[in-house]
C-alpha cells in the first residue's frame, strides 16, 4: 500500500489560493455571459430607438411659396381645401372628396395631403438619433453640401399621426392604422378559437383524462405541437383555411364576392391554431395548481363532476389561465412568418371592413419596411417596432399584474 | 319533500347532460391530435404531388446541391446548408453563453439580483422575431461590415443572421437549464461544500452533472427552434439558394426560402407551390424528432432524487 503524504501546509495554501482564484474567474465568466444577453437586449432597444427620431434632410418638389403667399402652416382648413383644389386635377380632388367629403377632414388631414400630393417631400437622408445628438454639424455640412437645397429637420418618426395614418407609399406619409386594426381582428379571431377550446381541453386533461393511452397521446401530441415552427403552421393555413374552406374564409358563403381566401379569417384562424397548445399548458398549470381539498369539498356536499369543474375549479384557476391567455395573445401579436404564408397583403391602406376583408398586421409591415432599401423606411419599421414593442409590454404588464391581483395561495 | 315510504335509491344516475359536456371536453382534446393528422396529411400530400411530378425525383432532392425551381433543379442541400449553417452558429452562441447564465443564476446569484435579471431575460424571449430581424440587418451586420472590411462581407450574410438567432435562443436555453439547476436538491451542493469545494466545483462538478438530461433537453429544443426559425433569417441573411457553409455568404434556408416564395403571388398547384410543402414536410419531421428526442432525453436520463 502505497503511503499518502499530506502535503505541506505552505503548498495545500497554494492550491487552496488556486483553486479559489480558478472559481473565481469561472464566476466571473458566468456573470459575464449573462451581462452578454443583458448588453444585447439593451443595444437592440437601444438601436430601435435609435432609428425612430432623428433628422432628415428632404427637399420640396413645389416650393410652399410658389402656391401660397401665406406659409401653408398658417393656413385654415378651407384655406387649405381650397389649396387642394386649385392644385390637384379635377379627378384626383373628385377621388378624394368621393372618399371624405373635403368639409369633414380635419386640419391636419388636409395639411398632409398638401404636403404629399402638391408639394410633394422628397427625403434625401435620414440620420439616427445617436448621430443627430452627436454629430449635429458634421450633418449639417454634409447636408449643405450633397443637397444644397434641402432642409434638414429634427422629425419624430414615431407620431400620434403615425399610429392614425394608412399605409402609405410614402415613408413620410405612411402610418400603421391599417396594421393596428389588422393586427387587433386577428387576435380577436385567435382568441376566440384557442381560449374556449384551450380550456376545454385542459379541463378534460387535468380533470376527466384518466391514465389510458389515447390521454397520454393527447398529452404528448400537445408538447409535440408547441415545438412546432411557426412557418409550419402558415403551410397548414395555408392549405385548409386560404385554400379548402375558400368558400367560407373568403365570405363567398355570407355574400362577399371578389374575394380569395387570403382575408382575416384565414390568417386569425391560423394564428388561433397556434397559439391553441400554448393555452392548453398554461390552462393545465393553472388547474393544477387548484389543490384537491377543492374538488374533495365540492364532491362532499353531492356536486357532480362538471358543477365541481364549473363552480369550483375554474373560478380558481380563472386569473392563472386568463395571464396565460394573454402571454399567448402577445405571441399571436408578434408572430410574422404564418401571416406571410396566408398571404397578409404587403400594400393595403384601407381599413378592414370586417373579417373576411384583406389584410396587413404590424410585424407585416415591420419585416416589409425593413426589408426596403431606402433609410426612411428603415426609420418607419423602427416607429413600428416601438409601436409594437409598447403593445407588448402593456399586454405583459397587464398579464403580470393580474396574476399579482388575483392569484390565490392555497 | 322526498317521499319517505319509498326506499332512497342511491344508484348512480345517468346524467346526459355530464355526459355531453364530457363528450365536448374530449373532442376539445382530441382536436390537437386532429392538427397533428392535418399538418402530417396536408404537407404529406402536396409533398407526394411534388415527388410525382416527372421533373422531380428522390435521389436528387436528397443529394444534389442545386436548387432552381425556374430551370428544374431541386436539390434540397442548397438550403439545408443554410439552414445547418446559421443553426451551427445561433447554437455556438446560445448554449456556452445561456448555460453559463444559467449557473449564475441558478448557483451564484442572490435573490434580489434573480429577481432582476431573470425577468430581463424574458423581455429578451419576448421579443418577435421580426424585430431580430430588423436588429440583425440593421445593427449587427454593419458592425460586422466594418469590422471585417464592407469587401468581405455582404449586406446580407449568414454569420450576422447566426448570431443574433443565438441571441434569441440564448434565454430558452438558459431559462430550461435554470430549472433543470434549481431542481438538483440542496442537500448535494452542501455535501460537496462540505468536502471543501470552491462554488465552481460544487456547481460544475456536482449540480451540473445532476442535471444534465435537463440541460441536453435545452440544447436540443434550442437547435430545434434554430433550424424552424424564420423572420431572422429571412431579413437579414439573403435571397440566394445557394450551397455553402460559409457564414460570410448570403444563403438562403429552407424556411426563409418557403417565406419569400409563398409571400409573392404562387400559383397554386404549380411545381413551385408544392416544393414549398415537401420542405416544410422535412422541416416538420426534423423537429419532430428533435422534440421528441428531447423529450425522451428527459426522462431516461434524469436523476431522481428524494
Amino acid at each position: 500500500m502505497a503511503k499518502y503524504t499530506y502535503p505541506e501546509e505552505k503548498d495545500l495554501q497554494k492550491f487552496v489560493v488556486a483553486r479559489y482564484r480558478k472559481a473565481w474567474i469561472w464566476q466571473t465568466l458566468f456573470l459575464g455571459s449573462l451581462l452578454v444577453a443583458i448588453v444585447s437586449l439593451l443595444a437592440l432597444l437601444l438601436n430601435v430607438v435609435d432609428g425612430a427620431f432623428g433628422y432628415v434632410a428632404y427637399e420640396f418638389k413645389k416650393d410652399p411659396s410658389t402656391i401660397s403667399a401665406k406659409p401653408i402652416e398658417q393656413l385654415t382648413q378651407q384655406e387649405l381645401a381650397a389649396l387642394l383644389q386649385a392644385n390637384l386635377s379635377t379627378g384626383a380632388y373628385k377621388k378624394l372628396n368621393n372618399e371624405t367629403p373635403m368639409g369633414e377632414r380635419s386640419e391636419s388631414d388636409l395639411y398632409g395631403l398638401v404636403l404629399e400630393r402638391i408639394i410633394q417631400v422628397d427625403t434625401k437622408a435620414t440620420y439616427s438619433l445617436s448621430d443627430s445628438l452627436f454629430r449635429k454639424a458634421e450633418i449639417q455640412a454634409e447636408v449643405a453640401e450633397k443637397y444644397p437645397k434641402a432642409r434638414l429637420d429634427f422629425r419624430y418618426w414615431l407620431t400620434p399621426n403615425f399610429l392614425t395614418s394608412p399605409q402609405s407609399s410614402k415613408a413620410e406619409f405612411a402610418g400603421v392604422r391599417t396594421a393596428i386594426l389588422g393586427s387587433i381582428w386577428l387576435v380577436l379571431i385567435a382568441v376566440t378559437l384557442a381560449l374556449p377550446v384551450g380550456v376545454g381541453a385542459a379541463i378534460y386533461l387535468q380533470e376527466y383524462a384518466r391514465k389510458n393511452s389515447i390521454n397520454t397521446l393527447i398529452q404528448t401530441n400537445i408538447n409535440n405541437l408547441a415545438g412546432v415552427p411557426s412557418i409550419v403552421y402558415g403551410m397548414l393555413g395555408l392549405a385548409i383555411f386560404v385554400r379548402a374552406f375558400e368558400i367560407f374564409t373568403s365570405g363567398a358563403m355570407f355574400g362577399i364576392v371578389d374575394a380569395n381566401g387570403r382575408t382575416i379569417m384565414s390568417a386569425g384562424l391560423t394564428m388561433g391554431i397556434l397559439v391553441l397548445p400554448l393555452v392548453i399548458i398554461n390552462a393545465q398549470e393553472a388547474i393544477k395548481a387548484v389543490p384537491d381539498s377543492i374538488r374533495q369539498a365540492a364532491f362532499g356536499v353531492g356536486a357532480t363532476k362538471w358543477q365541481t369543474v364549473w363552480s369550483h375549479i375554474l373560478p380558481s384557476a380563472l386569473p392563472g389561465i386568463l395571464t396565460g391567455s394573454i402571454l399567448a395573445m402577445s405571441r399571436a401579436v408578434g408572430e410574422t412568418a404564418p401571416l406571410i404564408i396566408v398571404g397578409a397583403s404587403t400594400f393595403i391602406s384601407q381599413d378592414p371592413s370586417g373579417p373576411f376583408s384583406k389584410f396587413t398586421a404590424l410585424p407585416i409591415q415591420i419585416y416589409q419596411w425593413t426589408a426596403r432599401a431606402q433609410s426612411e423606411f428603415h426609420n418607419i419599421a423602427a416607429a413600428a417596432i416601438l409601436v409594437l414593442l409598447i403593445l407588448l409590454l402593456t399586454l405583459n404588464a397587464s398579464a403580470i399584474l393580474l396574476r399579482n391581483r388575483f392569484q390565490r395561495r392555497y | 319533500m322526498v317521499n319517505m315510504n319509498r326506499p332512497l335509491d342511491l344508484r348512480k344516475k345517468p346524467r346526459i347532460g355530464e355526459s355531453a359536456i364530457q363528450a365536448l371536453l374530449f373532442f376539445a382534446g382530441i382536436l390537437s391530435v386532429f392538427t397533428t393528422l392535418a399538418i402530417v396529411f396536408v404537407l404529406g400530400k402536396e409533398a407526394l404531388l411534388f415527388f410525382n411530378d416527372p421533373e422531380v425525383t428522390l435521389a436528387e432532392f436528397f443529394t444534389s446541391t442545386k436548387w432552381a425551381p425556374a430551370i428544374g433543379d431541386f436539390g434540397i442541400w442548397a438550403l439545408v446548408s443554410a439552414t445547418l449553417t446559421t443553426s451551427a452558429i445561433a447554437i455556438l452562441v446560445a448554449v456556452p453563453l445561456g448555460m453559463s447564465a444559467a449557473i449564475y443564476l441558478s448557483e451564484y446569484a442572490s435573490p434580489r439580483a434573480r429577481s432582476i435579471l431573470k425577468p430581463l431575460l424574458e423581455i429578451l424571449a419576448g421579443i418577435p422575431t421580426v424585430v431580430y430581424g430588423y436588429f440583425a440587418l440593421l445593427f449587427v451586420t454593419p458592425i460586422l461590415r466594418s469590422l471585417t472590411g464592407e469587401d468581405n462581407l455582404g449586406v446580407y450574410n449568414m454569420l450576422s443572421a447566426g448570431l443574433v438567432m443565438g441571441i434569441m435562443i440564448l434565454p430558452l436555453i438558459s431559462s430550461m437549464s435554470e430549472d433543470a439547476l434549481s431542481a438538483v436538491p440542496r442537500s448535494l451542493r452542501e455535501a460537496a461544500y462540505a468536502m471543501g469545494a470552491t462554488p465552481f466545483e460544487a456547481s460544475v462538478q456536482v449540480v451540473l452533472p445532476a442535471a444534465l438530461s435537463g440541460i441536453g433537453a435545452a440544447v436540443i429544443v434550442g437547435i430545434s427552434r434554430a433550424v424552424g426559425e424564420t423572420m431572422i433569417v429571412a431579413v437579414a441573411s439573403g435571397a440566394t439558394s445557394e450551397f455553402t457553409f460559409n457564414p460570410l455568404q448570403a444563403a438562403e434556408t429552407m424556411t426563409a426560402h418557403i417565406a419569400r416564395i409563398s409571400g409573392g403571388d404562387l400559383s397554386y398547384n404549380s411545381i413551385d407551390y408544392n416544393s414549398l410543402f415537401a420542405i416544410a414536410l422535412m422541416l416538420f419531421l426534423v423537429t419532430l424528432v428533435l422534440n421528441l428526442v428531447s423529450q425522451w432525453v428527459v426522462a431516461k436520463f434524469r436523476e431522481q432524487y428524494e
